[in-house]
Parts: structure tokens; C-alpha cells; sequence
């Protein structure tokens, strides 16, 4: 079972994960599940018939718009990195966000490292599996390390060019 | 000059001390070299053939007297005494120790320098024009936009894991010393029809495996979008760029693939959904940014007695005028180049002792300022003529007057295998045998404008493809060999050369191009460049004169 940090109110802190992550060959368990888009089209709207709380996982090379109609429906959407280097969720993220008004939780799963963690949050992730030994203290203190930005991201730090005006 | 305010210095302060806790994990065990090699790519260190590389960011070039002294400490202290700057402009020590590294970022803030985003797949240092606030030819101070950029850049959030590195130039002039179309993006201002400035946009230029020019995806883009545009266009590529193969991975394929005018719709259309006011500059800041360039130059008649007097006296003295010294947009400025490029020396390299003497002529007679350009040479953008003969001399004494600007002997050369890992081949004893060849200045003078250009492989630092002749280095079963092309530029013309014929072993290539130079002055008409000739005649004679022996 992957370490969950979720990140409310500026506060970082380990969370049960009621989702059950479930691949596409194995058989679906009862309860609130997170799986993959194919899927998620294929038997979401049976799956949110029966009551449940559903997830969906979306690979870096999935059209984050593949998901946009459903987006009201759906209480996770779980963006997987393959590789901490691949940086397209960052955008998915921010569509998310910015453009959709999604504002369920948006999770970073796969090769998910500290270093990426204020980058993260800038772009609108609000849930954490990390990858390395992270806990919630490291995690927080990652995303702290920076007292200014300079660009406006999906977060509501004030960027330089507003901050010098005040 | 911009200088920073008390928010980027604390930026660099956090910056600096982030990375001195990553280093402390590293030296301590806690993180193996694989996952710290992320970390300090982030901060320009790169592990070389030798010892560690630290690249250390000019941004657009500009230098003021005090980072330059700071460079030529750093590279004395930490390093062997001397530094080497890139044609993104940027400074190279070659010999650094990783314990070192923490220690010479806090100098380097000090200044408020970095070594951000000089590596790894980030949008990374900035160039623009050289001459900028300094020649008549501008439509306006091309600093202002970079140092927009420079800040929207700084770690930004969602462009920080790119495909590949990215790369940005910017001129506001006529003529372009920029090389806007060899970069991922160019900027090229324009004034509209209403008078209203924008840029010419330029996407998917870039050298290595498979060159490109850039090719224009919008004629006309007013200056106040210039931030949301471009993170349109780095969105479409952050999302369609490849990701399954380094070598196809920059956004000149992403381009190429879709064609420039698919990718400007897409770009276009990602545009017209974002919310501009979030990202483009708000007036007050590029006011504060612009207000920080601004130049005073006190009135001065065109031309200077003391001048005159000593160029008739000193035909060493003239050649200098007629080949490092530039007009000035203010009567009785110029702008002087200083060339790294003394025969026999490694281009670009720069020993501490010269950064500290071009740092005190910058400091007493260019209104502190000194400037990088990509072809790896130095500028002081601000000198009266009546002081162009003291500074003269001051950069005689110190080696540092070569009258070689844009002549056969300036010519722009990778590391090469003497350091890099990467490269197949050695490029810096190809340039300093060429260079010697033209060592007589009256001979390179002769010749005229002719860039040679050096990449010890096809990663193509050394900009071979757009060099009137380039020369690639390869590796042909443990022995170095050089390809050679003829007629690139990289200017305002800009062409990708074309190959000339089978490699050349080394021993051959400074003969090579003593033959292609020697059909050149055989063939040209008038005041034809190089370049011109070569278009006229094509390579033929060329080809026949370099391969002659082997038929």
C-alpha cells in the first residue's frame, strides 16, 4: 500500500486511501475504486449507479479532454507519472484546475519525488503517492522552499510582478 | 542594467541554500549520483570527462563590472585560472569539485548571478542581441522582453520537465546578431502597420542531428502577449513533443511533423482559450523592467581629434577601428568587441587576469557594462571615441586586441573532447590550426567576413551547419575525421551549409580550408563575401580543389 499525503489548507498529512487502485485485467472489488480511463468509459456510469466513489487514473499520454464531461462524476482523477522526468501532467494538471473548474482531488501516482513536489502543488495536485521516503513533514518543507514565484500557476501564490506593485 | 530587488535576491538566497542541502545528501550517502544527477543538471553542474563542469548563466548576455570580477575570483579560486564562454553565453569552468559547488553559488548570488537553468529540459538562459541600447537599428531595448522572459522562466511550474531543452533568442534590430532562426523559439520585433511593436514569431529552429530553421508561425504579435503566448506555444509542445526519443525530441520535429502551419493553429487555438491577463506582464512591471535599462549618454561631437591622430599614426591602431569597432546610436560612442580569439588560444576561453581587465575598462569607459555574444567573444557596448585609444591599448597589453571580428580566425568552437563527453572528435586544435594559418591580420583583413565554425560532434554546439564553413567532428573507427559544409549562416540570411564531400582526416583540415579560402579569392567579384561567392559559384570549385589530389 503506497504512503498518501494529501495537502489541505497549506497543511500536509497522511491520509487512509479509500480508493482501492485496480488494474485493468483484475477483477473489480466492492467499495470506492480508482481506475484506468478505458475503463472508466467502459463501466463508470454502472460502477457511480451502484453508489460508489470512482477515481480515474490517467496515463501521460492520455487527452486529459477525454474526461472532461464526466469530470462532476468523478472524485479522483490520479495522474501517473512513468517517469519523474515527464512532465505533461503539469499541464493536465493546470487544465484541470484553470480550465475545467475540477475540484475533486487531483493525485500524483507513479515515479513521484520531492523535488517535483513544489512544481506539484503550483500546478494543482493536492494528493501525493511519493515514490521516495518522503513523509509529510519533507513534503511540506519541499514545496516551502521558495518564499517567491514569478508566474501565476493553478495555486493562489502571488507572483513577483504583483508583490512588487503592493 | 536590471539589477534585482529585494525579491530575486531572496529567490537566489532560497535557491542557493536548496542546493547546498541537496549536495550535503549527496557527499553524505544519502543519494546516490542517479537521482542527485536530476538535481545538479538543475543547477548547471555537469559531470565531464575530467571533473565536474559548473555552467554559470549570463542572462541575454549582459555583464556589469563587479559579476565579471566575481567570475574571474570564482574561476581563480575554484578552478584553473581561467573560464570559457559558450555560444548561449554563458561561462564554463571545467575543473570544479562538487564540495566547491555549494560555496561558489553563494558568491555567484552575491552578484546576482546564477547557475539556473543553464541544463536539463527547462526553457534555459536567454540570449538576445549584444548590441542592445547601443545601435540605431533597434526598435526597441530587447532586455526589457528578455528579462520578462527570464522571470516568467525561473522555475516555472508546468515547463520544468520538457521533452528536451529550449531555447529562446530575442532582437529588436534590423539586422540580426542573434541567430534567431537556429533556436527553438526567435523573437524578431517589428513595428505594425499603426505604428503598435510585436514579434515576429519563429518556432522548431535548432542545429544537432537534424538542423532546422526556425519558420514563422505568426507574422505580427503585439509585445503586451508576448508571456501568454509563449506559454501556448510551450504547452502544445510540453503535451505533443516526443518523450520516446532524445533525438527527436526538441520542438523543431514536433514542427517539422506537423507542419508549421498545423502546429501555429494549434498554438493558436491553445491561445485563444487561456486567460492572457493571468500571464502577460501587467504595465507597472515592464515599466520597473524597462526603467532599469535606461541609458544616458551625454552629448558628444561625432568625431574625435585624439581619435583621428592616432589611427593615422598607427596602422595597428585603424585595423582595430576598421574590424572590432562599431557605430553607437549616440554621436560620439562606439561599440568595441573584444575578441577571444587570439591565434593559437582556445576560443572563447578568458583568463581571471583579462576578465579583471575588461571588467575595469567596462567599469571606467562603458558605463559599467560588458556584454557575452554567441560567436564567444566580449563587448564593451558604451565607449566614447576619444577613449577608444586608451581602451585600446589596455586590451593590447592584456592579448586582448585581436582585429579579427567576423574574419576567418574568429572562429566559434565546441569544447570538444578535450572535455566533453559526448563529442567524437576534438575541436579546439582544428580552430587554432586554422587560426594560425590566418595569423598574419593583414591576410585574415584580405579575406574578409568568413565564419568558421567547430562542433566536435553532431550535437553541434559549435553551430557548424550555419558556419560559411563548418566542419563537424566524427568519429570514424577510433580516429577523429571532419566533415565539412559550405555556405551556412546564421544571420539575417540564414542557410544550413551543404556538405562539401568524404570526412577529412585531421591533418587535413586547416589545408582544407587554406584551398577552400585560396578558390574563394580566385573566384570572387568585386566586394562579394564568402558567402556570396559560394552561392554564385556553388561548391563545385571548391570540392575540386580540396579533393583534387585524390583523383
Amino acid at each position: 500500500m503506497p504512503k498518501l499525503i494529501k495537502l489541505h489548507q497549506g497543511q500536509a498529512s497522511l491520509a487512509n486511501d479509500r480508493f482501492t487502485q485496480v488494474a485493468d485485467e483484475e477483477p473489480l472489488p466492492g467499495g470506492d475504486v480508482i481506475i484506468s480511463l478505458t475503463r472508466f468509459q467502459a463501466e463508470g456510469d454502472r460502477l457511480l449507479s451502484e453508489g460508489r466513489a470512482v477515481g480515474v487514473r490517467v496515463e501521460a499520454g492520455e487527452e486529459i479532454e477525454g474526461l472532461v464531461y464526466d469530470l462532476p462524476r468523478v472524485a479522483v482523477v490520479a495522474l501517473a507519472f512513468p517517469k519523474f522526468r515527464d512532465g505533461r501532467h503539469y499541464t493536465n494538471a493546470r487544465l484541470l484546475r484553470e480550465r475545467f473548474d475540477y475540484r475533486g482531488e487531483v493525485r500524483a501516482v507513479g515515479d513521484v519525488l520531492r523535488e517535483q513536489a513544489m512544481f506539484m502543488v503550483r500546478c494543482g495536485f493536492d494528493a501525493f503517492e511519493p515514490a521516495d521516503d518522503s513523509g509529510p513533514d519533507e513534503w511540506l518543507a519541499a514545496t516551502r522552499r521558495f518564499t517567491h514565484v514569478y508566474q501565476r500557476a493553478a495555486d493562489t501564490r502571488e507572483p513577483a510582478f504583483v508583490a512588487r506593485a503592493e | 542594467m536590471y539589477r534585482y530587488d529585494t525579491l530575486d535576491k531572496e529567490f537566489l538566497a532560497d535557491r542557493a541554500l536548496e542546493f547546498r542541502q541537496q549536495v550535503a545528501r549527496r557527499l553524505a550517502g544519502e543519494i546516490t549520483e542517479d537521482q542527485f544527477k536530476p538535481i545538479r543538471l538543475m543547477n548547471g553542474l555537469y559531470l565531464q570527462l575530467h571533473a565536474y563542469m559548473l555552467r554559470i548563466a549570463i542572462p541575454y548576455g549582459t555583464l556589469t563590472s563587479t559579476k565579471l570580477r566575481k567570475l574571474a575570483y570564482i574561476a581563480r579560486t575554484y578552478d584553473k585560472g581561467y573560464g570559457h564562454f559558450t555560444t548561449r553565453t554563458n561561462l564554463q569552468l571545467h575543473w570544479i569539485k562538487l564540495k566547491d559547488a555549494p560555496e561558489i553559488l553563494d558568491h555567484l548570488a552575491e552578484v546576482e548571478m546564477h547557475s539556473m537553468q543553464t541544463s536539463g529540459n527547462v526553457i534555459r538562459n536567454i540570449t538576445a542581441d549584444p548590441y542592445a541600447g547601443a545601435t540605431a537599428d533597434e526598435l526597441d531595448d530587447p532586455r526589457v522582453w528578455s528579462e520578462a522572459i527570464r522571470q516568467w522562466s525561473t522555475l516555472h511550474p508546468e515547463f520544468s520537465f520538457l521533452p528536451r531543452k529550449f531555447k529562446i533568442a530575442v532582437t529588436a534590430a534590423a539586422k540580426d546578431r542573434a541567430a534567431t532562426r537556429i533556436y527553438d523559439i526567435g523573437l524578431a520585433m517589428r513595428r505594425g502597420r499603426d505604428g503598435e511593436l510585436g514579434f515576429e514569431v519563429m518556432v522548431g529552429g535548432g542545429l544537432g542531428r537534424t538542423p532546422y530553421l526556425a519558420a514563422t508561425i505568426r507574422e505580427f504579435l503585439p509585445t503586451r502577449h508576448l508571456l501568454s503566448y509563449l506559454e501556448a506555444i510551450l504547452r502544445v509542445y510540453n503535451r505533443h513533443g516526443r518523450r520516446d526519443n532524445i533525438w527527436k525530441a526538441r520542438i523543431k520535429v514536433l514542427v517539422a511533423s506537423l507542419g508549421a502551419e498545423e502546429f501555429a493553429r494549434q498554438v493558436e487555438e491553445e491561445w485563444g482559450k487561456s486567460d492572457h491577463s493571468r500571464v502577460d506582464l501587467p504595465d507597472h512591471e515592464l515599466a520597473r523592467i524597462r526603467a532599469s535599462f535606461a541609458g544616458t549618454f551625454e552629448t558628444l561631437p561625432a568625431a574625435s581629434e585624439t581619435l583621428e591622430a592616432r589611427k593615422a599614426a598607427d596602422p595597428a591602431f585603424a585595423r582595430f577601428l576598421r574590424r572590432n569597432v562599431h557605430p553607437h546610436k549616440a554621436p560620439g560612442y562606439a561599440i568595441v568587441d573584444i575578441s577571444l580569439k587570439e591565434p593559437g588560444e582556445t576560443p572563447g576561453d578568458i583568463t581571471s587576469e583579462q576578465m579583471e581587465v575588461v571588467a575595469d575598462l567596462g567599469q571606467r569607459y562603458s558605463q559599467d557594462e560588458i556584454r557575452v555574444n554567441y560567436q564567444q567573444n566580449l563587448l564593451l557596448p558604451h565607449v566614447k571615441l576619444e577613449d577608444l585609444p586608451a581602451v585600446y591599448d589596455a586590451l593590447a597589453a592584456a592579448r586582448l586586441a585581436t582585429p579579427n571580428i567576423d574574419l576567418v580566425s574568429d572562429i566559434i568552437a565546441c569544447p570538444g573532447l578535450d572535455y566533453c563527453a559526448l563529442a567524437n572528435a576534438r575541436a579546439i586544435p582544428v580552430a587554432q590550426q586554422i587560426a594560425e594559418r590566418f595569423a598574419d591580420p593583414a591576410l585574415a583583413e584580405e579575406v574578409g567576413e568568413l565564419r568558421v565554425k567547430i562542433s566536435g560532434c553532431i550535437n553541434a554546439c559549435g553551430h557548424h551547419h550555419v558556419g560559411n564553413i563548418g566542419i563537424l567532428g566524427v568519429d570514424k573507427k577510433g580516429e577523429e575525421f571532419y566533415q565539412v559544409t559550405l555556405g551556412g549562416s546564421g544571420e539575417g540570411d540564414a542557410a544550413l551549409g551543404q556538405m562539401l564531400g568524404p570526412a577529412l582526416p585531421a591533418a587535413k583540415v586547416a589545408e582544407a580550408v587554406e584551398q577552400i579560402v585560396g578558390v574563394y579569392l580566385r573566384e570572387r567579384k568585386d566586394d562579394e563575401r564568402f558567402l556570396d561567392t559560394y552561392r554564385r559559384t556553388g561548391v563545385a570549385p571548391f570540392k575540386e580543389a580540396v579533393y583534387a589530389e585524390a583523383h
